[in-house]
């Protein structure tokens, strides 16, 4: 890894805003998610009132109401849970590469560990969910290492530009070996959509409760490596100055990356976007410190992703669209914002 | 002062046997692939899940009543052959213009998304809206002339810049595959088939009236590149250059893109977006052909090549019949890797 730079020295004020403004932000941001999981349980295809969702919410299904909201608890926990994990995920990618367009999608990362799963299942008769989180991380681990050294060659290193051209190719070519693996076996074709776009519509508690230790452990080392992203983000030869082991920083943030991916990709299949919106939405609200910028880049991610799940099951009702497609709608425009932003001597 | 006097005429001699050399290599390996897509035409018609001999195939084709035989060939696979010679010549013709224009094999079609939106548009006209063929290919166009013109103005800063124009491609293409994701998961249910069509390319099924607009296309497109193949080399040397040598750089790209898009989108309306169809094609008749001369008809043989084999292979090759674009997806995507890989290596952007 080369250094990439900073493009320009940003904003005194953006760099630490005031503790006052950022605890402000953190509740506006708790209390917008509160209020999209509300939202997530009492809206979709079926019409239901207040008093089904309370108490549906004290455990009651006795009636189609209270059975169908008892049907979007666990769906809104996986869209939290999910959405948590892709958004930190893609801030610490974006820290452990100094790359504004890093993302879990973008660099392959998730697809890499659909493509695992799938043919795990499709060659190796994978079918145990346990099985599937450990393929599915191998997957990530192993398409991220690759994508990495793809995006690193020849002259400058690791570019912004470089690295999402690697990881978008990588990527689509992925995608279509998902598309030969999955499709003449009628087993897997079912859940095609699943593996190819990504969705929290298949959740149960079961499969939460299986991927939330995975989950737990990617987040615990990925906050944990928020004092070293900041180093990192002075740059590789500064931090080193400053007595930073830059290459385990790297190593040990990019693992708490590489776990939530394959681990959220497990249950509720390659979703991208999330990770390269949410960190740049966060930077403005709390600045570029990593210890602020981490949480608050998990609780925006469970949000948005929780909120693209609500819209997709609002505007099409009574069909269902996958959150993968909704987040790809949302997040690709801001993709091309920013590839339009790089600089020219950046490509 | 002999020496170099001596040197000179067997310099332009070693010069000349080398052009005559590489031109006949090019007429050669033309005329071969020629001859492997008519081949491969014909084992498509006479082989499948019974054989029919060569008479029988060519007393169809010439309009005769053979029982069984009129049917199975007529109706199924003569409808089917021609598309892929069809679909795969204009992915291929399409897909090395682009190429050739924006000077980067990367800027193929179904890469920067221009294929993306004329399917989009037929999953749209055909799912939601019921259309009838006309209209479907007539959407198709509109929408993928718009996706190229989009791309272009969202890529364009002080010039556009290869790597950019990919990326915005790349976001464009992401866009529009969620919309054709979107349509179909709104359809009545979710129908493999159709899916498979749109989203990766299918020859299943086809029928004539989905044949004869993409035919159609393609010979009355084909020599309006072909006129402009000249022009188009040219052009590769940078848009100054070529209007030194006289080419009219603004009128000759704006025909070139229209009718590389109208043979992609006629093509797609058709078949789907067959994957990396357009993208490999012109890479391939490159090796093949060597540099020097236009490389549109090649690329289209080798598209037509690929196609048709790519669909043979997918249906009797395997246990399962798999869909065209499942198997050029799979040809394609290691070599699409490959390429970044080498551009990367050889420094710079791709």
């Amino acid at each position: 890894m080369t250094s990439v730079g900073i493009d320009r020295a940003p904003d005194a004020a953006l760099v630490r805003r005031p503790a006052r403004v950022r605890f402000l932000w953190l509740l506006v941001t708790a209390g917008v998610l509160a209020a999209l999981m509300v939202a997530s349980v009492a809206l979709g295809s079926r019409d239901v009132t207040w008093s089904d969702v309370w108490a549906a919410l004290g455990g009651a299904d006795d009636t189609l109401e209270q059975a169908a909201v008892a049907k979007r608890m666990p769906r809104t926990l996986l869209a939290v849970v999910i959405g948590a994990a892709l958004g930190l995920a893609g801030c610490v990618m974006q820290g452990v590469t100094r790359n504004p367009l890093a993302d879990p999608g973008i660099l392959g990362v998730n697809m890499g560990a659909s493509l695992a799963v799938v043919t795990a299942v499709a060659f190796f008769g994978l079918t145990s969910p346990t099985g599937y989180i450990w393929v599915a991380m191998a997957g990530a681990a192993v398409s991220a290492v690759f994508v990495y050294a793809v995006g690193s060659l020849g002259r400058g290193g690791a570019t912004p530009l470089k690295l999402a051209l690697a990881g978008t190719a990588t990527s689509v070519a992925f995608a279509s070996l998902v598309s030969a693996v999955a499709l003449p076996r009628n087993d897997i074709a079912g859940s095609f959509k699943l593996w190819q776009i990504g969705g929290v519509g298949g959740a149960s508690y079961e499969r939460i409760g299986q991927v939330l230790p995975f989950l737990a452990v990617g987040l615990a080392v990925c906050l944990l490596s928020a004092r070293g992203l900041n180093s990192l983000a002075l740059g590789d030869e500064l931090a080193a100055g400053l007595g930073e082991r830059v290459a385990v920083i790297r190593a040990m943030a990019a693992l708490g990356a590489v776990v939530l991916c394959g681990a959220s990709t497990a249950v509720a299949g390659p979703i991208g976007f999330v990770g390269l919106v949410v960190p740049h939405a966060c930077r403005l609200l709390v600045g570029v410190d990593h210890r602020w910028l981490l949480p608050f880049s998990a609780l925006t991610g469970a949000a948005l992703l929780t909120a693209a799940d609500v819209a997709g099951r609002v505007v099409t009702r009574p069909a269902d669209v996958e959150v993968g497609i909704v987040t790809a709608l949302i997040g690709a425009p801001f993709f091309i914002h920013i590839v339009r932003r790089q600089k020219v001597r950046d490509l | 002062m002999s020496a170099p006097a001596a040197a000179r005429p067997s310099a332009a001699r070693v010069v000349a046997r080398g052009r005559r050399r590489s031109a006949t290599r090019r007429r050669v390996i033309i005329a071969t692939l020629a001859v492997l897509v008519v081949a491969g035409f014909a084992v498509t018609l006479m082989f499948g899940q019974t054989f029919y001999p060569p008479d029988d195939v060519v007393r169809v084709i010439l309009g005769e009543q053979v029982p069984g035989a009129s049917f199975t060939v007529g109706r199924l696979r003569l409808p089917r052959a021609v598309l892929a010679v069809v679909a795969g010549f204009s992915f291929g013709m399409a897909g090395v213009t682009f190429q050739t224009m924006l000077r980067n094999p990367l800027a193929s079609p179904d890469i920067i998304g221009i294929s993306w939106g004329a399917s989009a548009a037929a999953a749209i006209a055909i799912v939601s809206l019921s259309l009838d063929r006309t209209q479907v290919s007539a959407l198709a166009i509109v929408s993928a002339l718009a996706v190229a013109l989009l791309i272009y103005v969202l890529a364009f800063r002080d010039g556009v810049v290869g790597t950019r124009l990919i990326l915005i491609g790349i976001g464009i293409s992401a866009i529009l595959e969620s919309v054709t994701s979107y349509v179909l998961s709104r359809a009545a249910e979710w129908d493999l088939q159709e899916a498979t069509r749109w989203l990766t390319g299918s020859l299943n099924g086809v029928t004539w009236d989905q044949t004869l607009p993409a035919l159609a296309a393609l010979v009355v497109l084909t020599p309006v590149l072909l006129h402009q193949a000249r022009d188009l080399s040219a052009m590769q040397l940078g848009d100054d250059t070529a209007s030194a040598l006289g080419v009219r750089v603004e009128r000759t790209r704006v025909t070139v893109i229209v009718a590389a898009v109208g043979l992609i989108a006629f093509a797609t309306a058709a078949a789907g977006p067959i994957a990396f169809v357009a993208f490999l094609s012109g890479p391939i008749a490159a090796r093949l052909v060597g540099v020097g001369g236009s490389l549109l008809v090649p690329a289209g043989l080798v598209g037509a090549l690929l196609v048709l084999v790519a669909d043979f292979a997918g249906q009797f090759a395997f246990d399962t019949r798999y869909p065209v674009g499942v198997v050029t997806g799979v040809l394609g995507a290691p070599y699409l890797v490959y390429l970044i890989v080498r551009t990367h290596r050889a420094g710079g952007s791709p």
